[in-house]
């Protein structure tokens, strides 16, 4: 077990390393160099160089990136060439909408997929597993920014059942009105996660009633219900809830798109625009930000099921 | 007595064998649906490398005369969007996008990913662990962020998405082609051409490829389908080629960006037909991939 963390968090130091040198080499990728892209066109070689300096440009490369990592620990990701506002606040005040989003679809994801795979394994093949298999693998085929837009267009242009682009209200604001406008696209991410989710639990379901301590508890009389929650749900989740940061990690997409197609200020919507803008130092920052974060997400969800499940440690 | 058991056992063994071959061809059959799909998938291709033959509208340029946000009809099959640009040529100019990146991106991960993935898990060693490290580590960090920095930094140029999207689709091809490389590497076969004196390369080509090549293929279709995806992301995203250059990806956001009304003008139709093609396909690819994995019988826990 100790042997086990120890592995995974070397391998965490390794990634994020590698995720922090990745992010200070994107500045590289510029055609033509940061200074060149800062200034346009008419740059006189002053200023060349005295943006160079700024920029710590014109020190050895390592030094460059030990420079940046430091004041990355400092909390310090560099300001927006356009608005001068810190990358660290642009990243504070548009996060929190991504997580309500994460949050608010996983609720609504584990809500539908739970009841819905509880009741297609209690007859597997039958008419309802079924529909719900089929209509789940065509789910497969509908990516968030299809299936985002459809949705839209149903419920927010077609019946007015939700507000449509650009209604986004912070949650400080009005709790209501923020829970209305986050319900669409939360309801687009959850049907990606409704996906997976029932799938793995419906599979694992199903073998697990199999087992010969499902029909001990038959033979003993209890019920179907008793069954199901008490002995065949927990040793059928673990699959699950072990893929759920995984799945976290795959709704970024899903985010992004929502937040662009709903005009909702959230990182992605921030990070589109910042490229949009050219503004560097923001995708920059907002890259090192949400990928650190996954890694981060992934590797606690990893080391909270080996506490859950051991097992998972020796394999 | 001993003689007698035998002969149990080996009736048992034929009487399996003989239920195996009787059940096989009912195991064997890929089904209409498969034949479906395939051979829609064959004509989107038929029709994005023919698209200059057939007779289409400019792609990149409406014709202003004509209807504005047409619905289907007769002079535009799939009707017109905002710019007056016919609906039916954007969709098959836009699905040379789709195809070129799913197919080549997938491409350049196979080569990348499937090949330095078969000799490591041939070999193991050193190389091995560093290259399984290596895939681990990429594989951490998410695609799409990955690819949207790399690509905003570089450019938007097809051959370049293509490349990246290839590059980092190539640790999860390693991945998967390693898992399956390896769950044959040590069979008796492999042992028994070694001690004939085979070369490393025959083995890898004649005893090795041959076994994962189904998982090799139904896989592959996965990744053309995750990369195809990924991409529409992208151009969703506005990242991907750029306009007026069509894509499934960009034409859904221009067909939604006019949902709101906030240009005066809505064309639900430009929602409708890009998703129900990137639908459809990505449902074909599915599908394809699902059917050929069950009738190679590969089963999931062997990857």
């Amino acid at each position: 077990m100790a042997r086990y963390i120890i592995k995974r968090l070397v391998l965490l130091v390794i990634i994020i390393l590698f995720v922090s040198l990745a992010s200070f080499f994107l500045v590289h990728l510029l055609p033509g160099n940061p200074t060149a892209t800062i200034l346009g066109p008419n740059a006189t070689p002053q200023n060349v160089a005295t943006v160079n300096r700024q920029l710590g440009l014109n020190r050895p490369l390592w030094e460059q990136y030990f420079i940046w990592i430091g004041h990355v620990f400092q909390g310090n990701l560099g300001q927006s060439y356009t608005t001068h506002q810190t990358t660290t606040s642009i990243i504070s005040q548009a996060f929190p909408i991504d997580l309500e989003l994460i949050i608010f679809s996983q609720i609504i994801a584990f809500a539908i997929a739970f009841p819905m795979a509880m009741h297609a394994s209690r007859r597997p093949n039958r008419l309802f597993d079924q529909a719900s298999n089929s209509t789940t693998f065509a789910m497969l085929a509908l990516p968030p920014f299809v299936i985002a837009p459809i949705l839209v267009l149903i419920f927010a242009v077609h019946w007015h059942v939700f507000p449509g682009p650009a209604s986004y209200v912070p949650l400080t604001q009005n709790f209501w009105s923020n829970i209305h406008t986050m319900l669409l696209p939360s309801i687009v991410l959850a049907l990606g996660s409704i996906v997976v989710y029932f799938r793995l639990l419906r599979n694992d379901l199903i073998s697990t009633l199999q087992e010969d301590f499902i029909t001990m508890a038959r033979s003993k009389g209890l019920s179907d219900r008793r069954i199901m929650w008490r002995h065949a749900l927990r040793p059928s989740s673990i699959s699950l809830l072990a893929s759920a940061g995984v799945t976290i990690g795959s709704l970024i997409a899903g985010t992004f798109v929502v937040e662009l197609l709903l005009q909702m200020p959230g990182l992605g919507y921030q990070l589109i625009s910042s490229v949009n803008q050219d503004d560097y130092t923001v995708v920059q920052g907002i890259t090192l930000f949400v990928a650190v974060a996954i890694v981060l997400v992934n590797f606690i969800f990893d080391f909270l099921f080996t506490i859950v499940d051991p097992r998972i440690a020796r394999e | 007595m001993s003689e007698l058991t035998d002969m149990h056992a080996f009736s048992d063994i034929e009487a399996e064998i003989e239920a195996e071959i009787e059940a096989d061809p009912a195991r064997k059959k890929l089904g209409v649906f498969f034949w479906i799909c395939v051979g829609w998938i064959a004509l989107n291709i038929l029709l994005a490398l023919t698209a200059n033959l057939l007779p289409l509208p400019n792609p990149d340029l409406g014709n202003y005369n004509g209807p504005q946000n047409a619905g289907p009809g007769w002079g535009h099959l799939l009707g017109t969007d905002d710019l007056y640009r016919d609906i039916l040529s954007r969709l098959v100019y836009g699905s040379r996008v789709s195809l070129v990146v799913g197919f080549f991106g997938a491409a350049i991960g196979m080569i990348l990913g499937g090949i330095p993935a078969m000799i490591s898990a041939y070999r193991r060693g050193r190389v091995d662990t560093a290259l399984n490290t290596g895939s681990y580590v990429v594989l951490a960090f998410p695609a799409l962020v990955a690819v949207i920095a790399i690509v905003s930094f570089w450019g938007h140029s097809l051959w370049k998405i293509t490349l990246v999207i290839g590059i980092f689709g190539a640790p999860l091809i390693f991945r998967v082609v390693r898992a399956s490389t390896l769950s044959y590497a040590t069979r008796d076969f492999v042992l028994a051409a070694k001690s004939l004196g085979a070369s490393d390369t025959r083995i890898l080509a004649r005893e090795l490829l041959p076994n994962i090549a189904p998982t090799i293929v139904s896989f592959s279709l996965i990744a053309v389908a995750t990369i195809i995806v990924l991409e529409g992301t992208l151009a969703f995203l506005g990242l991907s080629v750029q306009p007026p250059t069509p894509s499934w990806g960009n034409m859904l956001y221009e067909g939604s960006s006019l949902l709101s009304g906030a240009k005066g003008q809505t064309n639900a139709w430009l929602v409708i037909f890009p998703a129900s093609a990137m639908f459809l396909l990505l449902i074909c690819l599915n599908v394809i991939a699902d059917k050929l994995r069950a009738y190679f019988d590969v089963s999931e826990i062997k990857l």
